[in-house]
């Protein structure tokens, strides 16, 4: 696509690491051999994806243009990139960063390939990756060329693979770590990239650290593997020792599972081979045909994590000898951050221009975007990214002021930010003028306009609502009164995902949102089920539950209700969290149950924000029609819905065996909404219900939704199969979770299909 | 003996040249008051229901939220255009993605009539009420390849030699002036300010059509 694109392996000879050029030159081999017809799709797939080449919305070859449905008709033809993925199609090309660590050059090649490849942005994500989206897959291999002369490899970004490592992006410089982990995420990640025991995994792989347990920078409840920095008294020897609290089988996804812990204490020569344990055992007993049961999470819930730790140990026995796992953690150790000026104080005049406007901007920034190291005299500094995304040309202004204040280093961080460390306070303001200048001064960071959201319809194929057009018009009304609003308000998080697959960690946030679609008088309309509670502190070791699914356009008003009762009802000292808690879910339902429904006659609710045309589930759907009618489909569902919210109410009284009991009998009332369709006369019996259900959408796989296949099915298939077993508090919730996402999926399947309606 | 040497040097000189390819062209806008970029994404996508364009009109991309960046981008197989505010200047970007045929001066013309083309469609946009305009004289030009053209002196030289020759066409022999981008980090660019101020109509008219092979 590029015409540069024969030149620049030569070009780049000398500079690239010799194994990342080795393997740049295989993909490109590959790329040859898929062109010819001489390497499967569906491999050629998982190459691709293992270097992080991802697909993006409507690449297969089609798109509903609000009007009609229409053929891209790329020049490649038919030729594929994957099932169903037209080669030609804008791809996302993600970019792994290592705890988030990168350089002033690393920072300036991104900016580069953002120019020249992509649409002149890079995004920061929420694992600390970049991704660049619109990229043409011929030019890929140079891309990674380009990255891999500034050392950086997208190798294992995607697929199932282990992902990129993150890290506090405090790390070395916090006030409360036990002590620095950058130098062992580091190492692991340098240990498994690759590594053939990382090789046959059914789904990804995410590892992350923490410096501490009590704040949200690491997230390590929501990871495969979970490492939290802690220090112990040698018992023998009185002298203090460091080490990792291990944590396993956390994830976000659909249902999210906390992590659980594997042991209090793993010393830093054992962190690789038992992660290297830990890896083979999932590599041999992991779900591999199942994708939906394939996370590490699924395996330790069906083993138990009694019977887990004991494989890995028992592996851990089994491993030869690697030298790596010392030497990669000494050699990591060596290369610490050190500041590049003086410590320093605030200077105490300081002369802002623009007047008090821009004094009071610089004191909103000096507030939220700059926190105290533990070495005196040095803050950290939190450079916000609206939506995550950085211009080109601000990726290189923040390369120069990464030389002129620190040794050219910063990093990126879980909240789609960058922080720059070891700023003397007195270059404060001079900071402050610099980042300003290139639109980057922006405070806020950390506070409730700092939203986090995935790509959603944007970009991302499986996207059923709008994150980022939500995220982009929640930014603009709350930054609008943002720092005119309460203190305890300022400092919730809103966290919006796409879909239920939670990438933009909707659970962890105080008021979460994830799309979801209904149908509104034979419309379909985007909504987001508002999820409440979640605790992002304590590396977001509680999670928020669905309330209600509102229409889109309507969760600005969602926001600004529930935000405004906390002020106007909170107690004193009392958390969000606690409030939510506090009010209940029938308080909190029949707060927002106005919110529900479009406003009469507003068309604006059928599109989705930052997206004018009308609304369609996966951009095939065909412009639906109907009058004011309620289907027995509409009514069933409805009655599963109410269902699941009696279980909900059933399960915060402590009723975790009422509440799943009640949880099954609303998937199994949203089945037999379904059945009815086909069956009217099916009745009451769960097991016809059930068997037909299966015969009827399963089989058929008329519920099967376009990405995640019959997943949703099989949360009623397993719940049913299991009805007669007791549930604890934590299976109870798993199940309360499962049972809302089948009904969700029963509202998609509605939409997909053409239902007979009665006036 | 006839003597040839003009003849050679101009052959060396042809065969060092650089092939220019990815031309980007960026046409200023009159901003009497702040334009809400949201405006434009409507017009963008109707854009892709009717496909305007020569070019496969695929998506739009959305930043109004990022200062001074790609503002709204309609993106493309073989282009992408956006209403960009890079700089802090807006202005309707043309941004040729696809290796085109032909020599320079013909890929020169080619990417400022597709430009010209979808400012004028622009213009002519009734949800706009004609608040989006060229600003009659500011016009910027980018190599957005910088293996091929990286931003030096000697791609500089090249560039602009093929610029006058552009120019001469596109002003139909008025004065104009250039101002360089001194960042060699950043694309080899060029600004050009013309003399004296030309409409969009003007310039479409002094380009003239594409050549019969071009359109599709
Ligand atoms: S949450 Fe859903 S929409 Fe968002 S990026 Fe993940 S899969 Fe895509």
């Amino acid at each position: 696509m590029k015409a540069s694109n024969q030149l620049w392996k030569e070009q780049l000879r000398e500079k690239m690491p010799e194994n990342l050029a080795r393997e740049i030159d295989i993909f490109e081999t590959e790329i040859a051999l898929r062109k010819q017809g001489k390497l499967d799709e569906r491999l050629f797939a998982e190459t691709r994806l293992r270097r992080g080449t991802y697909g993006q919305r409507y690449d297969n070859g089609q798109r509903n243009d609000g009007r009609k449905v229409q053929q891209l008709n790329f020049p490649s033809g038919r030729l594929t990139k994957g099932p169903n993925t037209m080669w030609d199609a804008p791809g996302m090309q993600r970019i792994k960063i290592p705890a988030g660590g990168l350089n002033a050059v690393q920072l300036e090649t991104v900016a580069e390939l953002a120019e020249e490849y992509s649409d002149g942005i890079a995004h920061v994500t929420t694992r600390q990756d970049f991704q660049l989206h619109f990229v043409h897959i011929d030019n890929t291999p140079n891309l990674m060329r380009r990255l891999a002369a500034a050392n950086i490899t997208t190798r294992e970004a995607c697929g199932n693979s282990v992902r990129n490592v993150t890290a506090c992006p405090y790390a070395g410089v916090c006030q409360d770590e036990s002590f620095d982990v950058t130098p062992y995420a580091r190492a692991l990640s340098r240990f498994l990239l690759g590594h053939p025991d990382c090789q046959n995994f059914g789904r990804k792989f995410k590892p992350a650290f923490s410096g501490c347990s009590q704040h949200a920078c690491g997230l390590t409840a929501l990871h495969d593997l979970g490492l939290i920095a802690t220090k112990r008294q040698n018992p023998e020897t009185g002298r203090e020792a460091i080490g990792f609290e291990m944590y396993v089988g956390g994830g976000l996804g659909a249902v999210p599972y906390q992590a659980k812990l594997f042991s209090s204490f793993v010393p830093p020569d054992e962190l690789l081979p038992l992660a290297q344990a830990i890896a083979r055992v999932f590599a041999r007993y992991g779900e591999k045909k199942n994708r939906n049961r394939a996370r590490l999470k699924f395996l330790i819930q069906d083993l138990g994590i009694e019977k887990f730790r004991e494989l890995v140990f028992e592996e851990r026995k089994q491993l030869p000898f690697d030298p790596r796992w010392t030497e990669y953690i000494e050699q990591a150790l060596e290369s610490a951050e050190a500041p590049s000026r003086s410590p320093g104080d605030l200077p105490e005049l300081v002369t802002i221009e623009a007047g008090e406007r821009g004094k009071e901007k610089f004191n909103n920034w000096l507030k939220c975007n700059t926190r105290p190291q533990r070495q005196p005299g040095y803050v950290t500094v939190t450079v916000a990214l609206p939506l995550g995304d950085i211009t080109a040309n601000q990726l290189r202004s923040l390369a120069d002021i990464v030389r002129r204040f620190t040794r050219e280093t910063i990093r990126s961080t879980v909240e789609q930010n960058f922080a720059i460390r070891w700023v003397s306070k007195t270059d404060l303001p001079e900071l402050y003028r610099a980042l300003d200048a290139v639109g980057l001064g922006d405070a806020g960071s950390g506070a409730l306009v700092d939203i986090a959201a995935c790509p959603g319809t944007d970009t991302c194929k499986l996207g059923i609502s709008s994150s980022r057009g939500l995220a982009a018009e929640l930014r603009k009304r709350v930054s609008e009164k943002s720092f005119q609003s309460d203190e305890a308000v300022q400092k919730l998080h809103i966290k919006i995902s796409g879909c239920f697959n939670s990438c933009g960690q909707h659970h962890v946030a105080d008021l979460g949102f994830y799309g979801v679609s209904r149908k509104i008088a034979g419309y379909a309309v985007p909504h987001f089920q508002v999820v409440l509670g979640g605790e992002w502190e304590h590396n977001g070791s509680s999670y928020g539950l669905p309330v209600v699914a509102v229409p889109s356009k309507n969760i600005p008003q969602v926001v600004s209700r529930l935000t405004d009762r906390f002020v106007s009802d909170r107690r004193s000292g009392e958390s969000f969290k606690d409030f939510i808690k506090r009010s209940g879910k029938t308080a909190l339902k029949t707060m927002l149950e106005d919110l529900t429904r479009p406003a009469s006659g507003d068309r604006s609710f059928f599109s989705d924000w930052g997206d004018p045309r009308e609304y369609s589930l996966g951009d095939m759907g065909v412009g639906e029609c109907a009058g004011e009618v309620v289907s027995p489909l509409d009514f069933g569902l409805a009655r599963a819905e109410r269902e699941l919210f009696e279980a909900q109410l059933e399960f915060e009284k402590g009723e975790a065996e009422q509440a799943a009991k009640r949880a099954l009998a609303a998937m199994i009332t949203a089945a037999k909404a379904l059945v009815q369709l086909e069956n009217p006369n099916i009745g009451d019996d769960h097991d016809r219900i059930v068997s037909e259900f299966r015969s009827r959408y399963y089989d058929t796989q008329k519920f099967f939704d376009p990405f995640a296949g019959g997943k949703f099915a099989n949360y009623l298939f397993d719940a049913y199969a299991t009805s007669a077993q007791s549930h604890t508090s934590e299976s109870s919730r798993y199940l309360l979770d499962e049972a809302q996402l089948f009904i969700d999926a029963a509202h998609s399947c509605s939409n997909r299909l053409e239902t007979p309606v009665t006036v | 003996m006839a003597d040839d040497s003009g003849f050679l040097l101009s052959q060396m000189m042809e065969e060092l040249s650089v092939e220019f390819q990815h031309i980007n062209v960026k046409l200023l806008l009159h901003e009497p008051e702040p334009v809400d970029l949201e405006a434009i994404v409507p017009i963008f996508h109707s854009w892709i229901q009717d496909q305007v364009s020569e070019d496969l009109l695929l998506d739009v991309a959305s930043y109004g939220h990022v200062k001074a960046g790609p503002g709204v981008v309609l993106i493309g197989h073989e282009a992408d255009y956006s209403l960009d505010h890079t700089d802090d200047r807006l202005g309707l970007r043309y941004n040729r993605k696809a290796v085109l045929e032909g020599t320079n001066q013909e890929r020169f013309e080619r990417a400022m009539r597709q430009a010209l083309l979808a400012l004028e469609r622009l213009e002519h946009e009734p949800a706009l009420q004609g608040k989006l305009r060229f600003n009659g004289r500011d016009i910027e030009i980018f190599i957005n390849d910088r293996l091929i053209a990286p931003n030096c002196s000697d791609s500089l030289n090249q560039l602009e030699q093929e610029l006058r020759k552009l120019l001469a066409k596109l002003l139909a022999g008025q004065s104009y002036s250039f101002a360089y981008e001194s960042d060699p980090r950043r694309l080899l660019g060029v600004r050009i300010q013309f003399g004296r101020d030309f409409t969009t109509v003007d310039l479409i008219k002094n380009i003239g059509p594409a050549p019969v092979e071009q359109v599709s």
